[in-house]
């Protein structure tokens, strides 16, 4: 992974944690803090890390008051060969594998991360509440 | 001839003329054809498939090509009009002019990150954001929020010092000079400005702020020095690599150019100083 390892991405989330307002306020130390305890542990997300080629695990949570969900898919459709499906809040959320067996979203497309999980909550941190809209 | 000069030496009617024609560009629904074309290569360029606008040798001609399309556009507003280029080595903080209010405006709020100052900002209604993956409609930054520093200068002359172009297997794992600026590997150059400035500048849907062109003029210009620092390196791939744009191929959407023939900018623009 470049320079943006995954420390940095947890001094994004918690500058962000910092700045977002009120309606996000009351879930954010929890989460955060529950965030910080996945990170540390993504490998366990899946097969996702270091170039594993297997598509990454199934998730289904809510974070930070959004459901996002992953899995994986039987080819075809829009995903680029892609494999495997992110959503928030029912929306696709366009992804894409690196070959580095790292992550990265339309939403946040220039900083890769470990698992398509990871994506999916950097997306829900960046998002701010706002509705994806379907794409392609 | 155009000449693409440092924003930073900008007077204050080359910042005015700039921003007018973004804005009437905007207006006329020509600058969002822009965005659109670029989230399209964005989504649709993969390590293991098809590639040409990114994470691929063709990222630098490929956006050379792209700038020059936008700069013409630009011109047929005001011909007096070229693209500045951001020296992010040198104007690394919130407090450079590049984000004054007579300019570019400024990071956002904390609360939303829309910026609130400048041309661009939402309350002006000249900066719609049309063309978008999320339902917010104003432009957002978040300067220095989800990584602290722009890359140094240091860190530029590492990178172009590579004096390979680029590498097989020709994606985000290649090593050499290309994927080095571009940022998958290594210290992390053009990604990294990216990520710096947050907002759209973070996405797909990057061209909706105006600073991608002069993120992008800079990036494009390095490829420039690094062809003068290496006068015996070529372009590569050669000939004859699947889903990549070899040397004498030509590029999607325009099909009608190919890295070979963009290889020597001052065909069409040169640069303030060398």
């Amino acid at each position: 992974m470049p320079d943006l390892t995954r420390r940095h991405a947890l001094g994004a989330a918690a500058a962000l944690a910092v700045t977002v307002g009120t309606p996000l306020t009351a879930a954010v130390a929890d989460d955060h803090a529950d965030h910080a305890d996945h990170a540390d542990h993504a490998d366990h997300d899946g097969d996702a890390g270091h170039g594993g080629r297997q598509a990454p695990r199934a998730f289904d949570e809510v974070y930070r008051g959004r459901r996002i969900q992953g899995h994986a898919t039987e080819g075809g459709g829009h995903h680029h060969g892609a494999g495997y499906a992110v959503f928030v809040d029912g929306a696709e959320l366009h992804v894409m594998r690196n070959a580095d067996g790292s992550w990265i979203s339309v939403v946040s497309h220039y900083a890769p991360v470990s698992t398509p999980r990871a994506a999916a909550r950097a997306a829900v941190d960046e998002l701010q509440g706002a509705r994806l809209v379907p794409f392609g | 001839m155009t000449v693409r000069k440092n924003q930073a030496t900008l007077t204050a009617d080359e910042k005015r003329r700039f921003v007018d024609a973004l804005i009437a560009l905007k207006r006329s629904g020509r600058y969002d054809e822009f965005v659109t074309t670029h989230n399209a290569f964005i989504l649709g360029d993969t390590d293991n498939g098809e590639r040409t606008g990114h994470r691929s040798p063709s990222f630098l001609p490929w956006h050379r090509r792209f700038l020059l399309e936008f700069e013409r556009a630009l011109q047929s507003v005001d011909p007096t009009v070229a693209l500045p280029y951001w020296d992010w080595t040198a104007d690394r903080t919130a407090r450079s002019s590049l984000w004054a209010p007579d300019f570019l405006g400024g990071t956002g709020r904390g609360r939303d990150g829309q910026v609130m100052d400048g041309p661009f900002a939402a309350s002006t209604g000249d900066w719609p954001i049309n063309v978008r993956i999320d339902g917010r409609t104003y432009l957002r930054r978040s300067l220095g929020g989800a990584v602290r520093q722009l890359p140094t200068r240091a860190e530029v002359d590492s990178v172009l010092a590579m004096s390979t172009y680029d590498m097989a297997p020709w994606n985000s794992a290649s090593d050499g000079f290309r994927n080095h600026l571009e940022g998958w590997r290594g210290v992390n150059l053009h990604n990294r400005v990216h990520v710096w400035v947050g907002g759209q500048m973070g996405t797909g849907v990057s061209p909706n702020d105006p600073v991608f062109w002069l993120h992008h003029a800079f990036v494009d210009r390095l490829w420039a020095d690094w062809r003068r620092l290496h006068p015996g390196s070529a372009y590569l791939p050669g000939a004859g690599t699947p889903n990549v744009v070899d040397l004498d191929e030509t590029m999607k959407p325009w099909n009608d150019s190919t890295p070979a023939a963009l290889l020597d900018h001052t065909a069409h623009y040169t640069f303030d100083a060398a």
